[in-house]
């Protein structure tokens, strides 16, 4: 039953999955370059109702917890199991931090009636409508993909911590930093063309 | 080969990465606040494009993989651009 | 002991395996199994509908159902036939059992993974099932799914779109451990150049299911959000463009063709030089081919939206695309004749399937030229033209080399053969069901009958008459072949480990293969069209 683990096949799995997550998300960057070609005024209009405070203080919040399990993985490979574990509860906790700041966001969205329905969204421009139809489904789905990494990274947190996952065998580690890394990647994209169109 | 795994990469490395990605969010805010016409959205493209590769090449460590998965990582990018590409024949034109 | 060997994988302990063993199994073999009995079971619920659908239009008005049971029936049948046999068929069923022993390996690279891979398709397919019964009553889309009519719709759209999405994701994983295993787990010796054919395109297919398929996932989610909250993406009057959605619809589902077609092609390759007794004629430029038919089919969706509203500059840019992608098809063709040229031909099940395979299929990528210009699409455009084209590809092409499929491996997986002759008689009943059934709706859409109507005019009648005729024609010969084929699987004689003669892999093995195939890698010696080494690894 003990399949020899073979790390550069589960490497390569992964960044496979991540080539189809990528172009899960590209469908929505097509909607986003087509209708921004189609409606720019309306979407610079959409772009300067978003908090451009908290779009930049979660990018540098993913950036850092990009960072943190970047670092998580190089301590294990040094064996220093502690320091990684440390970090790895830094990366969840940022993600969470994350996830609290979108959710304030989008109440005060919700509070200004800017969303599907809303009373404040229905009177403006239809090239606004799109644009915020859009963010809600890029943003949301982005989330769900931070909760999902957060999950997975606290799991992985205690395959660390029962010493499933080791210095020697560190695969699982590796895998899970690399989704984070492409929630992050994600996200990159999405803060400059959400939150800085002017 | 089979049970390779990455040398573990340094702590100043990956931090020096990480200065250069908060570096390149403040200038991607400082620009978006010039107006520059159309140029605005090809500098924020760029500049993203410019934290993305950092990212990919240090935090995902694809810097030291095999070139074969390089080019798989080409090749997705380059179906999504022809993806988007195409599209634009049917909605520039209309 | 030795009754325990002679069954192989399918009874690898000493007791009878139990259902659980089966379904909780990490076996390549088993779930390549499991995925033979489903997507099975499927394709005859599929024909089921089809023949109900021949029924209806035997003559105008209504027959035997209103017209709303007729919008669910075409949606159901193409759903079903679609997403939940043509798409995982060949690749899940025979590339789950083959693969891994083709290239001399002990399994697939996850084969957790491979079996979360088979669940998530059941989860699928109970949902769409499910989505029959539940709502608003059976979803009366079609299955293209278009907006606006799929916004707006009562009936059970969301739950058939959630189904869509999870089956495809579940093709997705299939897809990442295909592409993983050929890179990671090939034999000592078995370098690219050694590669089967069926794995070269199994290797094509894998990238499309990793690039393509998720963009239909995120088309269902926008619909099914659409649908949820009304966020207006695709819909005018709140700024968005419905030409979006079959843009989208259509960068997955086109591509998907191909999905569907290239492992048909990878077997009709297997099987045409073992039964022609000659090395493949140009296997680089098959090999090739698949690769390139997956990368130019990537880029060609917009044929099918040529009436749309789509620009002029679009419609000149895809249709130009879509003539590019008949290269690579061609090459395949050519190829397999020049492989039968001066061969040794003995015409047994598998090869009289592959043969009907080229010869159809070839009647449909040439009706796929005709709808592929144009100035002719404009014409022809959702008529029975085109549904006559797409049985040609997709049953005269995928369905027949799956049948090739069933005739030239099943002897390998149960280790007995099925009555040739009762084979033969099937395959010419089907092939003659086939073409009484297709060839009648190409000629009734050239004369203008559109698709997915429920009614039509008197003088259409005499080409329905002929084709519903067909249908039942076809029917009895698949009767006759699965009954065939069970009979066979259950109580034919032993088929031996290698009864085709043939080089590759799988049949160094005992028929069954044992539980543990290739524990030890084998040291690859030879190509796998090098017949006169066949049963040496």
């Amino acid at each position: 039953m003990t399949m020899q683990r073979d790390a550069t096949a589960a490497r390569l799995g992964m960044w496979l999955f991540l080539f189809s997550e990528l172009l899960l998300f590209g469908g929505l960057f097509l909607l986003y370059a087509v209708y921004l070609a189609r409606y720019p005024a309306d979407f610079v209009a959409g772009g300067r109702q978003l908090d451009l405070l908290l779009g930049t203080g979660n990018t540098i919040l993913l950036i850092t917890s990009s960072l943190t399990v970047a670092l998580a993985l190089s301590a294990l490979q040094q064996g220093r199991r502690r320091l990684c574990l440390g970090l790895l509860c830094a990366t969840v906790l940022a993600s969470l931090l994350f996830l609290v700041n979108k959710g304030v966001e989008w109440q005060a969205k919700f509070d200004h009636g800017l969303f599907p329905g809303g009373a404040r969204l229905e009177e403006t421009a239809p090239g606004q409508k799109v644009f915020f139809g859009l963010y809600f489904v890029t943003t949301g789905l982005h989330g769900l993909h931070v909760l999902i990494g957060a999950a997975l990274l606290l799991w992985i947190l205690g395959l660390v911590g029962s010493g499933r996952v080791t210095e020697q065998d560190p695969v699982m580690l590796e895998n899970g930093a690399l989704y984070w890394h492409l929630v992050d990647l994600i996200w990159i994209f999405i803060f400059p063309l959400y939150y800085l169109l002017l | 080969m089979n049970r390779y795994s990455h040398p573990a990469l340094s702590f100043r490395c990956l931090t020096t990465v990480w200065a250069l990605l908060l570096v390149l969010t403040g200038i991607t805010v400082f620009v978006s606040r010039l107006d520059l016409g159309a140029l605005n959205i090809w500098a924020a493209l760029g500049i993203a494009t410019l934290k993305a590769s950092l990212v990919v090449l240090y935090f995902m460590h694809l810097k030291h993989e095999p070139r074969l998965l390089k080019l798989c990582l080409f090749i997705a990018l380059l179906t999504l651009a022809s993806f988007i590409g195409l599209t634009f024949f049917d909605v520039l034109y209309r | 002991m030795a009754k325990q060997n002679d069954r192989g994988f399918l009874q690898a302990s000493d007791r009878q395996p139990l259902l659980f063993d089966w379904i909780f199994s990490v076996d390549h073999k088993r779930i390549g199994l499991l995925y033979l009995y489903s997507v099975g079971a499927f394709f005859l619920a599929g024909v089921a509908l089809g023949v109900l659908l021949r029924l209806e239009l035997i003559a105008p008005g209504p027959t035997i159902a209103t017209a709303q049971t007729y919008n669910a029936l075409f949606t159901l049948h193409g759903v079903v036939m679609i997403f939940l046999f043509i798409i995982p068929g060949i690749p899940g069923a025979f590339g789950n059992l083959m693969l891994p022993l083709q290239i001399g390996a002990r399994d697939v690279a996850f084969p957790r993974l491979n079996l979360l891979s088979w669940w998530l398709y059941i989860l699928g397919a109970f949902m769409a099932l499910t989505s029959l019964f539940s709502g608003g009553g059976p979803p009366d889309t079609g299955w293209t799914f278009y907006v606006p009519f799929s916004s707006e719709t009562p009936t059970n759209v969301s739950l058939a779109l959630l189904a869509v999405f999870i089956i495809g994701f579940s093709s997705i994983l299939t897809g990442v451990n295909f592409v993983t295993t050929i890179h990671r787990l090939r034999a000592p010796g078995m370098h690219w150049g050694r590669l089967p054919l069926f794995v070269w395109s199994l290797y094509a297919t894998a990238w499309v299911q990793i690039l393509a398929t998720p963009v239909l996932g995120i088309t269902m989610v926008l619909l099914m959000v659409e649908r949820l909250i009304g966020l207006g993406l695709f819909d005018p009057g709140r700024g968005g463009d419905p030409i979006l959605y079959q843009h989208l619809f259509w960068i997955y589902s086109h591509p998907a063709v191909y999905i569907m077609i290239l492992p048909a092609m990878g077997v009709v390759s297997e099987i045409i030089p073992v039964f022609a007794r000659k090395p493949t004629f140009g296997y680089k430029a098959i090999a090739a081919s698949s690769v390139a038919i997956a990368a130019a089919g990537s880029l060609v969706w917009g044929h099918h939206m040529f009436v749309s509203g789509m620009s002029d500059t679009a419609i000149l840019v895809f249709s130009l695309l879509t003539f590019l992608v008949a290269i690579p098809s061609a090459v395949k063709v050519f190829n397999w004749v020049a492989t039968l040229y001066r061969g040794s031909i003995s015409l047994e099940p598998p090869m009289l399937f592959a043969l009907a395979f080229v010869f159809l299929f070839s009647i449909g990528g040439l009706t796929g030229l005709i709808l592929g210009s144009a100035a002719t699409d404009v014409h022809v455009h959702d008529t029975h033209f085109v549904v006559g084209h797409f049985h040609y590809v997709m049953f005269g092409g995928t369905g027949f080399a799956f049948f090739a499929a069933l005739h030239y491996w099943l002897p390998k997986v149960f280790g007995r053969m099925y009555n040739m002759k009762a084979a033969t008689i099937a395959w010419a009943i089907i092939f003659v069901g086939f073409n009484l059934l297709y060839f009648p709706m190409m000629l009734v859409g050239l004369h203008g009958m559109p698709r997915r109507y429920y009614d039509y005019l008197p003088q259409f009648q005499q080409l329905n008459v002929i084709a519903t005729a067909g249908s039942w024609v076809l029917a009895a010969g698949l009767l006759l072949m699965f009954v065939n084929l069970y009979r066979g699987m259950r109580r034919g004689a032993a088929a031996g480990s290698n009864p085709w003669q043939a080089a590759t892999l799988e049949w160094v093995l005992t028929s069954p293969p044992p539980a543990e195939s290739f524990s030890q890698p084998p040291q690859v010696t030879h190509g796998p069209y090098d017949l006169q080494q066949a049963g040496k690894p």
